[in-house]
């Protein structure tokens, strides 16, 4: 569904994705595992059209995604939850729900997929009114799943869904990410938190500074000896 | 000063207040949806009041008939101005602020030019308007009937922009770029078209009130410079960014106008906006009705 080939990004000199090669299939949970500054964002980001990258292609389906602006490849079926969630603070929350069905505005089942949001988050229909600024971190993270579910993806893409979130919440959205797998999506999720990650997930990726370092079935990277002594602390 | 007089001049007042709040609209809108100010504002102003004097000589069309086709008119000229200077005004590497400054004060300065080279310096005015000399009493007051149609006119351009704003997708669109322009990509919108038709937008309510003001104002090269002062004013005291501010803005700016003007001499009848304005400044420099 997705290939990432060797991708590299930069800021100013500085390289954040060094040649980085990635593929998503059809519906797989694919975690990508790092520590902080290994370049996860900034992978994502490219994919998303969000930053441009230096060199490399994205190919969506058969598709050349190079030149294709962030907002088209929104509409086309990739949606992206950044790190910072990016939602629209002053405005509610069934606004910022609705905003994510805005490419369907013409359509009457534009909003289709809140009966999926609510029973996923359910803490969202109580909160409709409330400003998106208001809710808790764990919620923000709910409502920036709910808007991008909106957009009716066809792979869904989250960059750290459980940072400044509490543990509760945590267990929640990991939850809730393998529930919208089973609803036939497709999902590339980046995380600090390799644990969680692999045991959702069915492969990963390992990046260290803006490098794979490894890669294959989640079971098989949780068995190896170098990732239980240097992120799973065994 | 009898009670009669000070009502008159009271009512005079608020209906310049709402072409004010009209006036000032369009600059409001664009600096809330992207932090841009319009320096050649008042030069819309002045290029809308032409359109409607050419409308009117060329084509016999009185102002009022005219005020759609002028509003027409300056939404694509507004985004024009924004697909084609400023968009890349805002690609600016370093000191994008300046840039942007430089590019629409740059672009009021042409805009004057071109009016002194194309329409000459020469003061222009439109004889005679359906509306032109009728007075409307009501209550024992007298108001001229223009610039009631021009009181008229504001207010339903701005119930039209509330329920726009505040009911359609396209409002939602315009809120949510204004919140995080960066964002609205994630959503599927491309900021580009938010803004260029915020541009449009702001620039048609501006070539409505200058339609509306060509009916009774002369009409020359240099007559945006004072309204686009008063319009920077209104804005600040409705709050930056805040489009029914602009609404408020106007009428308390109109208001304060017209008092002054019972206690001073006409050459100094904007003493008191300007007060008005350090006050606020001073002790609500977020304006009256700026949320931030
Ligand atoms: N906008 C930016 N400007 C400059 N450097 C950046 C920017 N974003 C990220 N970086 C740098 O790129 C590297 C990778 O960052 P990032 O992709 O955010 O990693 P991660 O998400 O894995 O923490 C880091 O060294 C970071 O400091
Ligand atoms: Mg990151």
């Amino acid at each position: 569904m997705l290939e990432a080939t060797d991708i590299t990004v930069t800021y100013a000199g500085l390289i954040a994705v060094a040649g980085v090669s990635i593929e998503v299939k059809a519906g797989e949970i694919v975690c990508v595992a790092g520590a902080n500054g290994a370049g996860k964002s900034s992978l994502l980001k490219a994919i998303a059209g969000m930053e441009k990258a230096k060199s490399g292609t994205v190919r969506f389906n058969g598709e050349d995604l190079a030149g294709v602006p962030a907002h088209l490849i929104t509409a086309r079926g990739i949606a992206y939850v950044p790190e910072n969630r990016r939602l629209f603070p002053r405005l509610s929350v069934r606004d910022n729900l609705r905003l994510g069905s805005y490419i369907y505005r013409a359509k009457e089942d534009r909003e289709a997929p809140l009966d999926m949001v609510f029973q996923l988050f359910p803490r969202l229909a109580e909160r409709l009114d409330q400003r998106a600024n208001t809710l808790s971190g764990g919620e923000q993270q709910m409502l920036a799943i709910g808007r991008a579910l909106m957009t009716r993806p066809r792979l869904l893409m989250l960059d750290e869904p459980s940072q400044g979130i509490m543990p509760k919440l945590v267990d929640e959205i990991f939850q809730a990410v393998t529930t919208i797998r089973d609803t036939g999506m497709t999902i590339l999720i980046v995380e600090q938190r390799l644990t969680e990650c692999l045991e959702i997930s069915d492969r990963a990726y390992v990046l260290q500074t803006g490098r794979v370092t490894m890669s294959g079935p989640a079971e098989e990277i949780r068995a190896n000896p170098d990732v239980r002594r240097a992120y799973l602390g065994l | 000063m009898t009670a009669a007089i000070v009502i008159q001049s009271l009512a005079s007042g608020l209906l310049m207040g709402l072409l004010y709040g009209l006036i000032a609209v369009g600059l409001a809108l664009i600096f809330g949806l992207m932090d841009v100010t319009n320096f050649a504002h008042g030069e819309f102003l002045m290029f809308a009041m032409y359109v409607t004097f050419f409308c009117f000589s060329f084509f016999a069309i009185d102002p009022l008939l005219a005020s759609p086709i002028v509003a027409a008119a300056l939404f694509v000229f507004g985004a024009v101005v924004y697909l084609g200077i400023v968009r890349f005004a805002m690609r600016a590497r370093t000191n994008v602020g300046m840039v942007q400054i430089f590019a629409t004060f740059g672009l009021a300065i042409v805009m004057r030019g071109l009016a002194q080279l194309l329409f000459t310096p020469d003061y222009r005015s439109i004889p005679h308007t359906w509306l032109g000399g009728k007075t409307v009493s009501m209550f024992g007051i007298y108001l001229p009937a223009p610039q009631l149609a021009g009181g008229a006119v504001s207010i339903l351009a701005f119930a039209v922009l509330y329920v726009l704003i505040k009911k359609t997708d396209f409002g939602k669109a315009l809120e949510a770029t204004r919140e995080d322009a960066g964002a609205v990509a994630l959503v599927g919108i491309d900021k580009n078209k938010v803004f260029a038709l915020g541009w449009g937008l702001g620039s048609a309510l501006v070539g409505l009130a200058g339609a509306i003001m060509a009916s009774f104002f002369y009409i020359y090269p240099d007559v945006g410079a004072s309204f686009a002062l008063i319009a920077y004013v209104t804005v600040a005291l409705g709050g930056f960014g805040s489009v029914f501010g602009a609404f408020a803005g106007g009428i308390v700016v109109g208001l304060v106008e017209a008092m002054t003007a019972m206690v001073l001499p006409p050459s100094l009848k904007s003493v008191g906006i300007y007060a008005v304005y350090l006050l606020v400044v001073f002790f609500r420099p977020r304006g009256l009705f700026g949320s931030i």
